[in-house]
């Protein structure tokens, strides 16, 4: 279609009412421009802010003026705040909207860095870590949920996969017997999910909350009768080795980020893609969106609707139960009750923030892992910020998003409810 | 496990009774679920178990063996759950002796009440919410909040007696209610699912609390660990005092009941909500102001959940930590779930669930069996409550014509 027919049905269609999105998120950016401009300036000392390429003080480094940082930024917020408002790039609005946080972030940074450094390279790769389970239970989220079954048991796989690497990653003294187990953990909740959900039409959010607390129950029993007499025997897993890709580990930042990582991480990155091209451009992905929007007409075409909603959420278990993984093979190195501490509940705040797709949750993941990483960062350098505010923010983020005070998100129509063919 | 055989033709009084016992009534399933819950414990505890598991080994050999450890291993770990939960028998024949105390007797029994108490209240907060048609996962967040105000209430101010006590409820209540009102309005106004939401305030209630006791003026300044100023003695809910914990808290939940019993049944507000959980459409239909009923519905859940946290700092923990709501809300959910959503079931599940932890507590410190196997057990229960086609194809029971699906939601 030729734009010039795009303008003439906007001619045609009815007079838009004032308060458009776009002129929402235009105001909001304003006020939050104007508010970090104006707070962010006032607070932060006139002195340099070094945001250095290395990981540590050294090195060559990225320098600014902090005050003169939070307001230009803040400037800057409220530039594409305006441009928004104002209606002048009508097709550029989710570009503007990520300038306008990115720029609101990097005022926020110049106030916290003054007279400090940041090191690049630690918080990116810092980031990419937290984001990792994140990004892989939210991805579980997006199978189950786009084919119609809520998953809010992505704690409980978390939990499992996380229990089960660590016990058979132990036993076996294999890292890769463990992630193997850990998918197969994370399977095990699902199945129970999905048979409860699809074969017996339990509502799915009770099933899920209840299988959170199942596997909370079931690996701090098993932690305490068999991990803490023995730890050595069942609580030792191997770690993931770190793998670095000779040639492109050397280019400065993006290099130790990405290249020179553990598998876990090119898994996930890898899956986004995957599943993003499935879900688009494959008969699988058309069929579990139908599913997922209308089981009713997807059943009447033929296709089978509760054989793919099987499928659909043990896969998702496969991909959770290798985020729990990360916590034991990974992350700590060993299991302890509860590590996960809520993340698959950050996981599913990720898939309702991206939206319900697998990119969106990549990138909602990576900001509330950044949000995580910041918030030890300040407390380490004892900034006034409270650490446990900047942990608050998948949350209010969430609650932001769900109630359309920005942009609304939509769920797949028949998501939560159960199919019984007619 | 044999199918009770259908005999047709007999219609005696006796095969009468115990076919509908047969039958998947509510009962039977309660009870069938326990049954299970309680047999895949044995199982858990004898496979962690290396001792007995080593006599598995040569089963073959000798059965005799294993069996008799397995089976020693979990009558003493079930009958010290039992003993923690009702009381010792040996206490009991000593008070009656005159040998033992009578505090000794009943402090199993006290602390069965003890852990019940807050659970009532989040577990009618749940039920409540969902005979409005909306599921309140957020209690464990509004009981949060109702401890926070309860507490800093409780530790603030030095009123007189039966005055203290009674504001930091009140600030329990409206602290819970303020968190409900949140989800609420974004349900009524916006549509924004308040599944999600209460799962956010959740998280952002406890980030709150583990901010609020380090802060001057809330913690106790002789600690450098996080925990707040005690709550004076004015405001704390009367109890026993010594091994008996058991405090007022018991019998404001059981006022709780009644009331909102009567909210239910008997009020205005309790047939529109109900109307509103049955079918919405058809409740606006009626002139029934669906989204009033759904913000005011959630700050009175909410309320009780708070009310719920005040019972728990102002009864048993008197002071704030960041883990003092403990799990509360979630088991909350579990006792709306055990209760079937009707408010005196409710609170017998709360008892059951009471009783449950407290025997708990002895089993693991008598038996070194992980107080986790509790809450396996209770998840386990409700799974299978939950879905009683289960349980009616493990027992092959007769389907009953009441036979449903033990939750059922009108979803939006």
């Amino acid at each position: 279609m030729s734009t010039a027919t795009v303008a003439e049905l906007t001619e045609v269609a009815a007079p838009e009412p004032f308060w458009t999105r776009q002129r929402r998120l235009g105001l909001g950016l304003i006020i939050f421009g104007g508010l970090a401009a104006v707070l962010f300036g006032a607070l932060a000392p006139s002195e340099a802010a070094r945001f250095t390429l290395s990981e540590d003080a050294e090195g060559a480094a990225l320098s600014i003026n902090g005050q003169f940082g939070a307001i230009l930024f803040g400037v800057l917020t409220v530039a594409a705040g305006g441009v928004l408002f104002a209606g002048l790039a009508k097709r550029r609005q989710t570009l503007l909207l990520t300038l306008g946080i990115l720029s609101f972030v990097l005022s926020f940074l110049c106030w916290q860095v003054a007279g400090k450094f940041l090191p690049l390279v630690d918080t990116s790769s810092g980031t990419l870590q937290l984001a990792l389970p994140l990004i892989l239970g939210a991805l579980a989220g997006v199978l189950g949920e786009r084919s119609g079954v809520v998953n809010v048991a992505i704690e409980g796989q978390f939990l499992m996969g996380a229990f089960a690497g660590a016990l058979v990653g132990t036993m076996a003294g294999s890292v890769w017997a463990g992630l193997i187990s850990a998918a197969v953990g994370g399977v095990i909740i699902a199945a129970i999910l999905a048979v409860l959900a699809i074969r017996y039409l339990v509502d799915q959010v009770v099933v899920g909350m209840v299988l959170n607390l199942f596997a909370l129950g079931i690996t701090g029993f098993l932690y305490e009768r068999l991990m803490q007499p023995d730890a050595a025997g069942y609580n030792t897993p191997p770690q993931m080795p770190t793998w670095s890709v000779p040639g492109l580990s050397d280019i400065p930042v993006i290099g130790p980020v990405l290249f020179q990582a553990n598998l876990l991480v090119w898994v996930a990155l890898l899956l986004v893609v995957v599943i993003h091209f499935g879900l688009t451009r494959t008969r699988w992905g058309l069929r579990t969106r139908a599913v997922g929007e209308h089981p009713t007409a997807a059943d009447t075409v033929g296709v089978r609707v509760r054989g793919l909603r099987y499928m659909n959420v043990l896969l998702g278990g496969v991909v959770a139960g290798l985020g729990g993984a990360y916590f034991t093979l990974v992350a700590t190195g060993s299991f302890s009750k509860n590590m996960t501490a809520g993340a698959g509940f950050i996981a599913l705040a990720a898939l309702i923030f991206g939206r319900y797709s697998p990119f969106g949750a990549l990138g909602a993941a990576l900001f509330f892992g950044f949000a995580q990483k910041l918030a030890t960062y300040l407390s380490a350098v004892g900034s006034p910020v409270p650490s446990q505010f900047l942990n608050m923010l998948p949350y209010v983020a969430t609650i932001i998003a769900v109630a359309g005070l920005v942009g609304r998100v939509r769920a797949p129509a028949a998501d939560g409810l159960p199919y019984i063919k007619g | 496990m044999t199918a009770e055989p259908r005999k047709p033709d007999e219609d005696s009084f006796v095969s009468h009774f115990v076919r509908n016992l047969w039958s998947a009534n509510s009962v039977t399933v309660t009870f069938l679920s326990a049954v299970l819950a309680v047999v895949i414990g044995a199982v858990l505890i004898v496979v962690s178990d290396s001792e007995v598991l080593a006599k598995f080994s040569y089963f073959t050999a000798r059965p005799g063996d294993a069996l008799t450890a397995s089976w020693e291993l979990i009558s003493t770990a079930y009958s010290n759950l039992l003993k923690g939960a009702l009381g010792d028998p040996e206490a009991y024949s000593a008070w009656f002796s005159g040998t033992g105390t009578w505090q000794d007797a009943l402090a199993p029994i006290s602390e069965t009440l003890t852990y019940a108490a807050p659970l009532v209240f989040t577990g009618l907060s749940v039920a409540l919410a969902f005979r409005g048609g909306l599921f309140n996962i957020g209690a464990q967040g509004q009981a949060v909040l109702g401890c926070i105000t309860a507490g800093v209430v409780g530790f603030s101010f030095g009123l007189p007696i039966v005055l203290n006590l009674l504001i930091a409820l009140i600030a329990g209540l409206l602290g819970g209610a303020l968190w409900g009102f949140i989800p609420g309005i974004l349900k009524a106004r916006t549509g924004a699912h308040e599944v999600i939401t209460t799962i956010m305030l959740n998280y952002i209630a406890s980030l709150f609390l583990s901010w609020l006791v380090l802060q001057k003026g809330i913690q106790d300044p002789d600690r450098t660990d996080a925990i707040s100023k005690a709550v004076a003695e004015s405001a704390q809910l009367p109890s026993f005092g010594g091994v008996l914990r058991v405090h007022l808290g018991i019998l404001l939940a059981l006022a709780a009941t009644f009331g909102v019993a009567w909210l239910l049944n008997r009020s205005a507000f309790g047939f529109e909500l109900r109307a509103v959980g049955a079918n919405p459409h058809a409740a606006e239909t009626a002139g029934i102001s669906v989204a009033r009923t759904y913000a005011l519905l959630m700050a009175v859940a909410g309320g009780l959940a708070g009310l719920g946290g005040a019972v728990q700092v102002l009864g048993t923990a008197h002071a704030l930590t960041p883990a003092v709501a403990g799990n509360i809300g979630f088991d909350g959910l579990l006792v709306a779930l055990l209760g079937r959503n009707k408010p005196w079931s409710t609170f017998f599940a709360a008892l059951l669930f009471g009783a449950l932890r407290a025997g708990g507590n002895r089993m693991q410190s008598f038996s070194g069996i992980s107080l986790e196997l509790v809450t396996v057990l209770q998840a386990l229960i409700v799974i299978f409550i939950a879905a009683p086609a289960l349980v009616k194809a493990i027992f092959r029971l007769r389907a009953s014509r009441n036979l449903r699906s033990g939750v059922t939601l009108a979803k939006g």
